[in-house]
């Protein structure tokens, strides 16, 4: 007889939705995180797409602690330089269920573990998990500090640094080209000033990638996001290419800062905090195993994110793992067989689901990213040099476009460009 | 490194997070004279600056502003990082925003 129907370790997206599944069926469930609270290990960009959230809370836009609903979608091509943005916005993006919001892990974690705990999870705070206990190959617990707890399922949401993986299902720690390393500052601003700078609304606001001069060039790229009273503003780098650079990550957030095109979206205002996290970023190739005899994995620590320079996700994929790791906990638990096959829902219904479709899809667009440098050097540049001969005037008789941009073009050569468009298209 | 410009101190920076060090127990170490190569790989991926090169060209780690992303142990678990533990109990980084 186990303590617990299931034990869960790691109280983010995943790990409380997974909680909230199970107690919701009347199972008896333990969530052990390692942080003093529910989100205090836990960092984002962040933005959340609402459409995983909504189908375990439909009303979660009436409770949840959302910052701002994105309203534009700003991409920049960035050099020293020069700074060139599309803003994109549109009415499809203000549609329950397919919009998105800011958010800010402290708060939100928080409010989904207070859902799990309403729902009638168990909750221990400020433990780390050391190590998993096992029966021959079958995970049957955990040890955390002196204390050994069993479960007949245990559902590890420990993050993409998880160091249970290797123990529950034999997976390696991941390649430095399969990952990334993000770092992110909180700066405070007053809530009108922001609307002002970014032509947003009240309670709107903007996710803003930038490529280029952001990672000096490496692999990666920079971000803003919106908050209520704060602007999240980072830097992702693939952590093998970031290995080799000429500048420190740390530093390479701080010029992005003072570059012309963004310091004065910042200026007044106030670093409140400085925080690391790491992004899985190899696809559905790089997956550990997700099930295992007693044992289920979901969130980052199966390594559900995905980078594409224009678009990160992992909340929402870790969501929809968290709940469906619940609800198949639940199918195994009531049929009596919580081996690996018996767990095998989880892995149907991610197949079937976005989740692990999506992975499928974008496997090939890492390698696409760190093969296809010139993103991050030549087409910057490019951009910048196109665009001074579109719009700097200077009273020198004007060439046709035809011929004046034919240079530009030609410094990357035609055949380059068409063969990354055409890769890109591929691995999209 | 010595000729790139580092104009930014990050300890400023984590002194404006919450941290409970645990001064009994390094969760991280590092190899005795680590090889210095893997060393300046470590000098560029931590978003902490926590692995840094004097002007003497001497090496130093203070794990205490950690802020627990695992970069070090994926850069160089292999190589140069010998432990790679989570900080004991209600110890480390206290993200208050996150």
């Amino acid at each position: 007889m186990s303590d617990f129907d299931a034990i869960i370790v790691g109280s983010g997206c995943a790990g409380a939705i997974a909680a909230y599944e199970l107690a919701q069926a009347g199972k008896s469930v333990l969530v052990v995180e390692r942080g003093n609270y529910a989100g205090a290990k836990n960092m984002t960009g962040g933005r959340l797409y609402t459409h995983a959230l909504k189908q375990v809370f439909p009303n979660f836009e009436d409770e949840a602690p959302l910052e701002r609903r994105i309203t534009h979608e700003r991409i920049s091509m960035m050099t020293p330089d020069s700074n060139f943005t599309i803003d994109f916005s549109s009415d499809d993006m203000l549609v329950s269920g397919q919009d998105s919001y800011s958010v800010l892990r402290g708060s939100l974690d928080g409010w989904l573990a207070d859902k799990a705990e309403a729902a009638g999870a168990d909750y221990i705070f400020g433990i780390p998990v050391e190590e998993l206990v096992k029966d021959g190959n079958r995970v049957v617990g955990i040890k955390a500090g002196e204390d050994e707890m069993t479960a007949d399922v245990v559902i590890l949401c420990d993050g993409a640094n998880s160091l249970l993986t290797k123990e529950a299902v034999g997976f390696e720690r991941p390649r430095g080209s399969a990952m990334a390393v993000g770092v992110k500052q909180v700066i405070e601003l007053p809530a009108s000033v922001i609307e002002d700078r970014l032509l947003a609304n009240e309670g709107e606001g903007a996710a803003w990638l930038f490529v280029g001069d952001a990672t000096k060039g490496h692999v990666g790229g920079g971000f803003v996001y919106t908050n209520k009273e704060s602007v999240s503003l980072g830097i992702v780098a693939t952590i093998s290419d970031l290995a080799s650079a000429d500048t420190p990550i740390y530093q390479m957030l701080e010029d992005m800062k003072a570059h012309p095109a963004i310091a004065p979206l910042i200026k007044g205002g106030k670093v409140v905090e400085h925080s690391g996290h790491m992004v899985p970023e190899g696809g559905r190739d790089m997956m550990p195993p997700l099930v295992g005899d007693g044992v289920i994995l979901a969130g980052e620590s199966a390594m559900m994110c995905v980078n594409l320079g224009y678009m990160v996700r992992g909340m929402d994929y870790a969501i929809a793992a968290g709940m469906h790791a619940g609800r198949s906990a639940v199918a195994a638990l009531d049929a009596g067989d919580t081996s690996a096959a018996g767990l095998g829902g989880y892995v149907k219904a991610l197949e079937e689901s976005f989740v692990l479709k999506d992975l499928e899809q974008f496997k090939r667009f890492p390698h696409f990213m760190e093969s296809t440098t010139r993103i991050f050097n030549e087409y910057p540049a490019f951009v910048r040099n196109a665009m001074n001969t579109l719009f700097i005037v200077d009273g020198t008789p004007v060439a046709p476009l035809k011929k004046s941009m034919m240079p530009h073009v030609k410094n990357i050569g035609i055949i380059n460009l068409l063969k990354d468009v055409w890769k890109g298209m591929k691995a999209l | 490194m010595s000729d790139i410009k580092i104009t930014v101190n990050v300890d400023e920076y984590l002194a404006l997070n919450k941290f409970e060090v645990d001064e009994e127990q390094a969760h991280i170490e590092l190899v005795e004279n680590p090889d210095m190569a893997e060393f300046l790989k470590l000098v560029r991926v931590c978003p902490a600056a926590l692995y840094k090169v004097d002007a003497e060209g001497k090496t130093s780690f203070d794990y205490a502003g950690c802020l627990e992303c695992g970069t070090c142990r994926i850069a160089c678990g292999d190589t140069i990082i010998k432990k790679w533990s989570f900080p004991g109990s209600t110890m480390g980084i206290e993200y208050r925003y996150g």
